[in-house]
């Protein structure tokens, strides 16, 4: 095994090497084939690890690699170590970037860039898998610190494209801010623990539990502080509430990206962490609490906003913003067992979806406002198959008396009632939100599929579609590049066009939708697979085995208990919103369509405000994004061009000109003024001597 | 100490004046004709004499066994070490000359004469002991170089550059000797141990005022300044093959006597001159290198660059210890190899027509048309600026590093900070020769004996030369370290 975990770790870094450095002079198929075949072998390799895992009772095991760093009582090497926990991860992460590399031979096909994205994807799932694998808190931080830069390099892939570029730049500042605060708890962990280990700190953490601290002037509980440190760095790279404004915007990506990055992998990061060190949360009610509350809020919250969007990716992204959420309550009612499930679950479905939304998008000439969709599933069977699967798995249908159904009926059902037998009041709170939430999951993710499959084609109105229905296809091989950027929601910020688009836009204009290539439809049947089976086969293993986790993660065994006694109105309360979410769409959407416009008019104010996502972005503005630059710009006009430049170098500079044409005119060539220049000097001298 | 010790302790001075008798009478009777016999012979001289110098190199004669003639006269490793410096700059003199100014058709046998009385006034200045050495010395090289800078007679230019250097000349001599006077005249003698001696630890104004008088005349000669408002015009009027002998070994010669003056006659009133020194010094750096960034000339631009170097110098000799003064000489090593070299390089650009090219302008776009002189002259413009892996960085770094090991932190951060400055024009130089359009003037570089001078100028201040810098601390700081067991 300590081959296979070098292998499947480092076979993605070297293949993103070949084919960066590699690039052009190595060509498209070359890049593709490396990166692609070293992520199926990456992948090939985890499965066993993980399989094994199943089988119980699995034995943490460490891979030295390297040296690295030995100061004073500080010392620490690159180190991979594989655990239950671990291994669930290397499937997650190997299994999806290893379909994503795949659909993206389909997808990116027209973009003149290939092996840059293919290197980045790779070089993203090496910073990963080093994420995941690492046995310090340093190295997970370097694992951390890559996904961002890749995360940054893939948002901003298209960077002729202003708008993916300013995307890049926030997702890159925002999480800086979750990592201040994941690296202020590193240095209180090594503080208080006095090592980075990971193993040593779980096993040095109850000890501490009930300590002080002295942070910012007050004495606070060491293990709150520290762990509500560590969840600000979560919050960050997972987009939750407060930190969560730059996901949707790094929709600016390709979409297989979002998929493997922005939904099934990175921002899951902060769950992972969070599990990585439950041993340590759970000697901090605090931060507990905290972890619970913002789960909750952010699950509800993201989930107002999906409701209204337009834009088929953003709904998405809500939607992953908000389940998000539940695995983040989950592990903060003490569940991680079941976070870690929905993890799982998550990824499959999620990445279908992302996958089958690109695929929608591939088909409809990179259109991906839903107004401009309709009757899409006659034309596009294969992929109305695959978003099917997915939207069935993510709003959790199942059958409870059965003990079958969709990947996130068994992991979304085992969180509410985590919540709920959790029996505090933040388990109550955290209960009725994501019951709330899971009724909004429901009814955003149908309103998604009706918009989409369902209906008239109002597939006229879309700029991109006439473009292609008019013109030759085959000229417009650029468009991948960035060239024509997809229209955003700025067309429907105004609020009166939020109902389906009036007759007038209504019709095919001639445009006849292609299915995908085979290459994007193989990943859609494997995820379908993954969002059918994988709920099913696993949650015993999940949710019930502590022989499974075998000590990675902190296993309540009084919580399953709680969580299997729970009433029956709990169990069946999922299942019930679901309809009812799927009821609602069913009726805004297909019965009668004019609904929601009406409803808008209605609570127009309301709707403004969620259509707005809440206005984050405009309160960030206004709190830090203009302070910020009018700081800058005092900096750099007062302080930089003002004094620094005016009396540094270009002070300096003017200064030796001027003194140089002293200079010059003293040298007038006159006898006499070189005599008067000498004497004067001698004069000089002899008083100053004279003092 | 009797008359044949002495005469042997003067053996190279004896050598020149004997030669120099000889090389007037056969000019006189021999005539212009005979010119390229009289150089060599000169040269060889000059050789001779240097060769005679070399065992007082290894310190071997010190104390009262280097003084000649009652005191009077040293010859001592610090005397020979300055010697021999300039005896080689001013054979590099003489034998650069016949191709210069044989295309005038002005080379005439006592041009080699000249150099040699006024090479016999510099050796007897770096040996003066006494006051009255002293001034003999200086005077004798003094109007040997008025007649030099005037040698091309009849071109205003170099006339004019007589006339001013001789006038200003004349009017720091007379600041010399009033100075002297007043030194006679308060201490009661002209030795300089006396003087120093008859100081004892304060002195009464009327010495200290003798003091900053000798030391202003002095200042003249070194174009420290105030004082230098000659060399710009001197430089640029003189024939170029005399710029390169004034650039080079008086400069040497005055630096030296004025530290000797300093620390023997005056070693007990540092804290009365070190000021004006340093101020000096830094005025140098800075006026040196602001005159010459607007500098379209380039014996001028050369000028203002041994202004700049002056005032490195002087750095060594604020100091004023034993380091200072080691580091101070092998300034001089340096400073005079890149002196004769980049002057050497001048004198072998000319046109077809035999014009030589002297503007910035002219040299546009030479590493096109002569790549040796111009990569020759990017080597000697890098190492005057004070970069790294040539040898003026090394000279620039004893200096500064005896500045700061005497406590003398602020000048040596002020000439660093100064010495960027430089680095302007030196580096635009390089500019102008590599990256400008190539100016239309043709280029034919001269041969034959200017280049044997530059490539060896070259190869020394070259990162080879780096093999060199051990032996040369040596005797820098054995010859140094001459100066400070005597005071």
């Amino acid at each position: 095994m300590n081959a296979n975990i070098l292998l499947i770790v480092f076979l993605p870094l070297l293949a993103a090497i070949i084919a960066g450095l590699g690039n052009r002079a190595l060509g498209n198929v070359a890049a593709k084939v490396v990166t692609t075949g070293a992520l199926f072998v990456s992948c090939a390799l985890s499965w066993p690890i993980f399989l094994q895992a199943l089988g119980g009772g699995m034995e943490p095991t460490v891979v030295p690699v390297l040296h690295w760093v030995t100061s004073g009582d500080m010392r620490f090497d690159w180190a991979l170590r594989v655990d239950t926990l671990t291994a669930v991860m290397l499937v997650v992460i190997t299994s999806v970037s290893a379909l994503v590399h795949l659909y993206s031979w389909g997808y990116m096909d027209e973009d003149p860039d290939q092996p840059r994205f293919f290197a980045y994807l790779s070089l993203f799932t090496f910073a990963m898998l080093m994420l995941v694998t690492a046995d310090n808190l340093v190295q997970m931080f370097f694992g951390w610190e890559g996904v961002g830069l890749a995360s940054y390099l893939l948002i901003g892939f298209w960077f002729r494209k202003p708008s993916a570029n300013a995307a890049a730049i926030k997702a890159f500042v925002v999480n800086r801010v979750g990592d201040l605060g994941f690296m202020l708890g590193i240095f209180g962990t090594f503080l208080v623990f006095g090592t980075v280990s990971i193993p040593e700190i779980l096993a040095a953490a109850p000890g501490m539990a009930g300590s002080t601290i002295g942070f910012l002037g007050y004495r606070v509980d060491t293990m709150d502080v520290l762990c509500i440190l560590l969840f600000i760095g979560a919050m960050g790279k997972s987009a939750q509430l407060g930190l969560h404004t730059w996901l949707p915007d790094a929709m600016e990506g390709p979409t297989p990206v979002s998929a493997l990055i922005h939904a099934a992998t990175m921002v899951t990061a902060g769950v992972f962490m969070v599990c990585r060190l439950s041993p340590m949360f759970e000697t901090a009610p605090v931060a507990l609490a905290f972890v619970t509350f913002i789960g909750a809020a952010t699950c509800l919250f993201a989930a107002t906003i999906g409701t209204t969007q337009w834009d088929i990716k953003r709904v998405i992204a809500y939607s992953t913003c908000s389940q998000l959420g539940y695995m983040f309550f989950a592990a903060g009612v003490g569940a991680y067992g079941a976070a870690m499930f929905h993890l799982f679950t998550h990824a499959f479905f999620k990445a279908l979806l992302f996958l089958g939304a690109g695929s929608v998008i591939h088909a409809m000439h990179h259109e991906q406002d839903m107004r401009f969709y309709g009757a899409l599933r006659k034309h596009i069977p294969l992929t109305f198959a695959a978003m099917l699967m997915g939207t069935l798995a993510i709003t959790g249908v199942g059958i409870y008396w059965l003990h079958a159904g969709f990947a996130g009926f068994h992991s979304k059902d085992a969180i509410l009632e985590a919540a709920f037998g959790r029996g505090n009041e933040m388990g109550q709170f955290a209960f009725w939100m994501g019951a709330f939430a899971a009724l909004l999951t429901s009814f955003y993710s149908w309103r998604l599929m009706f918009l989409t499959f369902w209906g008239k084609p109002r597939w006229a109105g879309s700029e991109h579609i006439q473009h292609a229905a008019h013109a030759d296809h085959t000229a417009h091989a650029g468009h991948a590049d960035g060239d024509n950027p997809p229209a955003q929601e700025n067309a429907g910020s105004d609020v009166h066009h939020s109902a389906p688009h009036p007759a007038a836009h209504e019709g095919t204009a001639g445009y006849h939708p292609h299915e995908s290539p085979l290459s994007m439809l193989i990943p859609l049947g494997v995820l379908s697979l993954g969002a059918i089976f994988a709920g099913w086969l696993f949650s015993h293993a999940f949710l019930d085995s502590a022989a499974f986790w075998n000590g990675s993660i902190f296993y309540n065994e009084g919580l399953i208990h709680a969580m299997h006694g729970v009433p029956l109105w709990v169990k069946l309360t999922a299942t019930v919103v679901m309809l009812l979410g799927l009821f609602g769409a069913w009726l805004a959407y297909i019965r009668n369509p004019s609904l929601p416009g009406q409803f808008v008019d209605q609570f127009r104010l309301v709707h403004r405000f969620v259509f707005n996502k809440w206005y984050f972005d405009e309160l960030y503005d206004f709190l830090f994004v203009r302070p910020a630059c009018w700081l800058g710009r005092m900096f750099w006009k007062l302080g930089d061009e003002g004094i620094i430049d005016r009396f540094g170098p270009n002070g300096v500079a003017a200064l030796v000109a001027q003194g140089s044409g002293a200079a010059r005119r003293f040298q007038s060539g006159y006898l006499y003024s070189y005599a008067l220049v000498m004497l004067l000097g001698l004069l000089a001298a002899l008083t100053w001597v004279m003092m | 100490m009797n008359l044949t010790a002495s005469l042997s302790l003067i053996a190279p001075e004896l050598v020149l004046s004997a030669s120099s008798l000889i090389l007037l009478l056969m000019a006189a009777w021999m005539g212009d004709r005979h010119t390229q016999t009289i150089s060599w012979l000169a040269a060889l001289a000059l050789a001779a004499a240097t060769i005679l110098a070399v065992p007082a190199l290894s310190g071997g004669a010190s104390g009262l066994s280097s003084e000649a003639f009652g005191g009077q006269f040293r010859a001592d490793a610090y005397a020979a070490f300055a010697k021999i410096l300039i005896y080689i700059a001013a054979i590099a003199s003489i034998l650069v000359a016949p191709a210069f100014f044989e295309r005038l058709r002005a080379m005439r046998a006592e041009y080699p004469v000249l150099i040699v009385l006024a090479t016999i006034g510099m050796s007897i200045m770096v040996s003066a002991n006494d006051l009255m050495t002293l001034y003999i010395g200086l005077e004798l090289n003094s109007l040997a170089s008025y007649v030099l800078a005037a040698f091309l007679r009849n071109e205003t230019r170099s006339a004019e550059a007589g006339l001013k250097y001789f006038v200003l000349g004349a009017l720091a001599s007379g600041i010399l000797l009033f100075g002297m006077s007043l030194l006679y005249g308060f201490t009661g003698t002209t030795n300089f141990a006396g003087i120093e001696s008859a100081l004892g630890g304060g002195a009464q104004t009327g010495a200290l005022f003798g003091l900053i008088f000798v030391l202003a005349g002095l200042a003249f000669k070194i174009s420290a300044v105030p004082f230098h408002m000659w060399t710009p015009d001197v430089y640029e009027g003189a024939p170029t093959p005399v710029t390169l002998f004034f650039a080079s070994a008086p400069k040497v010669a005055a630096v030296t006597l004025t530290a000797r003056v300093a620390l023997e006659a005056f070693g007990g009133q540092v804290e009365a001159w070190r000021q004006i020194v340093v101020f000096a010094a830094l005025a140098s750096i800075v006026v040196g290198a602001l005159g010459a960034i607007g500098q379209t000339n380039l014996k001028r631009l050369l000028a203002y660059s041994s202004i700049n170097n002056v005032g490195f110098l002087l750095i060594g000799l604020a100091a004023a210890s034993l380091a200072g003064v080691a580091a101070m000489l092998a300034y001089l090593v340096v400073y005079v190899a890149m002196t004769l070299g980049s002057f050497v390089a001048l004198l072998l650009l000319q046109d077809r027509t035999g014009e030589p090219l002297e503007t910035l302008g002219d040299i546009a776009g030479l590493s096109s048309r002569s790549p040796g002189v111009a990569w020759s002259l990017l080597v000697l413009m890098f190492s005057l600026a004070g970069i790294p892996p040539l040898m003026g960085f090394w000279a620039k770094f004893v200096v500064f590093r005896a500045a700061v090991e005497a406590d003398l932190l602020l000048l040596a951060v002020i000439g660093i900070a100064a010495s960027v400055i430089g680095a302007f024009y030196y580096i635009k130089v390089v500019k102008v020769m590599f990256f400008d359009e190539p100016a239309d003037r043709e280029v034919a570089a001269a041969g034959g004996v200017n280049w044997a001078i530059l490539i060896a100028a070259v190869l020394f201040i070259s990162p080879l030369g780096y093999l060199l810098t051990g032996w040369l601390g040596t005797l820098a700081n054995t010859a140094a370290s001459a100066l400070f067991i005597a005071a």
